[in-house]
């Protein structure tokens, strides 16, 4: 009792002497620094550690690809020849596995004659962040190789396209079936036992069937989207539906709300926040569909980008388009989740900071 | 002459005031109510032959240890839940499934979280029909009457507990039911604001015509509220009495102190918790032992 007593009055005249001194505030007291531990079973960060490790999660792929394109000791298998020498069959530019060169050159010293030169390096597959780094702008501008080819940024927005039909035609059918399912369970016996079983059946196994009764161009491949997406969606929003509190379709009862009220007044407007939230993460399942859809019938799109720059060997261009689906997906994520904080001011359990406001 | 007992002993006044309440109608009838449920192997039975009469303006309590079937009772008179025999008429007519003339209060927060205050409360008007504008001033002065009308606008995760339980009255009120049936309505509040809930709720009763069935677990607020009170008991669910809480009116918390209230709540204690007799084994007494005979116990 007596020795914190001892310590706070011993503080007091610290603090106390420091603000004559200074002819400032008397009666500051003095800031205690309180631990902060990260690790704490689901306890929240401050807003500085969500920043810095938010930022982290990105920087530290980062780092790890800087650090190999970079540092030649720590991978490089290859060598890239600059001077072929007498070796026959090296050529500057040429990429060489570092044992075969080295026995190249063993060869060459014993027998005499000139000898190659080379520098370490990476594999073709994996170019170096400034390589990749300039794609990101020299894809958009590099003309397409044939005149029947596509531009990136076409390509692109083809890809975009197939997503939007595939997924908008899926929802249109999905999304009230679902929410039929969830509330009926008329509705849910009948559809849900088969939807069950077709989920099951992957949808690129449709692949061949789809291109018989479609044709080559683009139906198929939404119809590939349509299948992938659809029979979960069902299922999700089904699920979501059945998880509105049952008493507050009571409530409604008990004010006299008729049957066809309860789904319109009740069940929908209950549902939408968590609907919304469902169809955000299956638009990135349809995302998924997008690369097998695309090599279905005549290979387009984003796809068809991919494998022809790999097929030329530009794999900075390869990664450049995979970096920029990244961000597609990124961006729009953000920007659903933003709109949904507008759309459904009621909602909460979306995010903490709607809680505060 | 019989003694009477304690609880039993009413004044003129409330003499009085039960001799009028009964000879108004009767608002709602319950008549050889029984329900039971089939699970895996054989019936359960929640309630047997429930009969009872709730006069117009009356505010009963309904009471009895978990299991009772009160909750069970309740859904069936809102017709949420079917009886398995029996009848309930509401002003002489049998009810069957829910209707807007008995509104309810549930235990959990019903508010519709996607509608402002004032749009939960509409939301029973709209369904009668009422013009938006008529239903906007109806809801309005209900909202006045729980004293939430700087709230109108708000959702209802932005409100208390208290709060969110005084706009599901109105509401229900709103919709304007013969009979209010609350299920333990202030069940998940705390202790101050129960209590001001309950004065709130008797003021409310006090200023409207509205019959109340409020169903609890708490001796004092049931007490505290009634006029008079139905206690169930449980396996199966039967009426065990009705009694007629002599305490006069209006309600003041001092009166829980006095020989009324304490006598009748000391016989509704009774009746909820039997005496346990000294020769019963209690299966649940464990004998805990120390490792061994030579350790001596620590606790």
């Amino acid at each position: 009792m007596s020795q914190p007593g001892a310590s706070a009055s011993l503080d007091q005249t610290v603090v106390a002497t420091a603000s004559t001194k200074n002819q400032a505030n008397s009666r500051d007291i003095p800031l205690v620094k309180v631990k902060d531990p990260w690790f704490v079973p689901r306890v929240g960060l401050s807003a500085r550690r969500n920043r810095v490790l938010g930022i982290a999660s990105f920087l530290l792929p980062l780092l790890i690809w800087f650090a190999i394109s970079y540092l030649p000791f720590l991978w490089h298998p290859n060598i890239k020849i600059t001077e072929p020498g007498d070796v026959s069959y090296f050529k500057a530019g040429m990429q060489i596995e570092r044992e075969r060169f080295e026995s190249e050159y063993a060869k060459l010293v014993t027998s005499g004659g000139e000898l190659p030169q080379g520098e370490p390096s990476n594999p073709v597959y994996l170019p170096a962040p400034h390589e990749v780094a300039t794609a990101l702008y020299t894809s958009f501008t590099t003309e397409p190789r044939r005149k029947s080819e596509q531009w990136f940024h076409e390509s692109l927005w083809h890809s975009i396209t197939i997503i939007f039909w595939g997924f908008t035609l899926s929802s249109l059918v999905g999304v009230p079936l679902g929410v039929l399912c969830g509330t009926y369970a008329a509705v849910s016996r009948l559809q849900e036992p088969f939807i069950e079983f077709f989920r099951y059946l992957p949808a690129p196994a449709f692949g061949a069937l789809a291109v018989a009764i479609l044709g080559i161009h683009d139906a198929p491949k939404i119809a590939i989207i349509f299948i992938g997406t659809f029979f979960q969606q069902v299922l999700v929003i089904a699920n979501t539906t059945r998880k509105l509190d049952t008493a507050l379709i009571e409530a409604a009862m008990t004010l006299g709300s008729s049957r066809l009220a309860l789904l319109f007044k009740v069940v929908i407007p209950g549902v939408l926040p968590d609907l919304y939230r469902d169809l955000r993460i299956l638009l990135g399942w349809a995302w998924t569909y997008l690369i097998v859809a695309e090599l279905i019938g005549t290979s387009s799109g984003i796809t068809w980008f991919i494998t022809q720059q790999a097929r030329y060997k530009n794999f900075e261009n390869v990664f450049a388009a995979i970096i920029i689906i990244g961000i597609i997906g990124l961006v729009t994520d953000m920007l659903l989740a933003r709109l949904g904080r507008r759309f459904f001011p009621w909602d909460r359990s979306g995010d903490k900071q709607a809680a505060h406001a | 002459m019989n003694v009477v007992p304690a609880y039993q002993q009413q004044t003129t006044d409330v003499r009085q005031r039960f001799d009028t309440l009964k000879q108004r109608d009767v608002t709602l009838q319950v008549q050889n109510l029984s329900k039971s449920f089939s699970i895996n192997d054989g019936t359960v039975t929640a309630l047997s032959n429930v009969s009872f009469e709730v006069h117009r303006r009356e505010f009963m309590t309904v009471i009895g240890p978990s299991g009772c079937g009160k909750s069970t009772l309740i859904r069936i008179l809102a017709g949420l839940e079917f009886a398995s025999s029996g009848v309930v008429k509401l002003n002489g007519e049998q009810v069957s499934g829910p209707g807007p003339d008995r509104g309810m209060v549930f235990q959990t927060y019903t508010l519709f979280p996607w509608l402002t205050v004032k749009k939960n409360v509409m939301f029973g008007l709209r369904n009668l029909g009422v013009s938006d504008t008529l239903a906007q001033k109806e809801a309005m002065q209900w909202i006045d009457l729980v004293g939430l009308d700087r709230f109108a606008n708000h959702y209802p995760h932005q409100l208390s507990g208290g709060m969110k339980q005084r706009v599901a009255i109105a509401r229900a009120l709103a919709a304007k039911p013969r009979i209010l049936l609350m299920d333990e309505p202030f069940g998940a509040l705390d202790a101050q604001t129960r209590a001001k809930m309950q004065s709130y709720l008797l003021e409310i009763w006090r200023n409207i015509d509205i019959t109340i069935v409020f169903i609890t677990h708490d001796l004092d607020e049931a007490i505290f509220l009634a006029d008079r009170i139905l206690v169930l008991k449980a396996n199966p669910g039967e009426v065990q009495e009705l009694i007629e809480v002599p305490v006069p009116r209006p309600r003041l918390a001092s009166q829980m102190l006095e020989t009324p209230f304490l006598s009748t709540r000391q016989h509704i204690g009774e009746l909820i918790h039997p005496p346990v007799s000294e020769e019963d084994d209690l299966p649940g007494v464990i004998r805990m032992t120390p490792v061994g005979d030579d350790v001596e116990p620590q606790w």
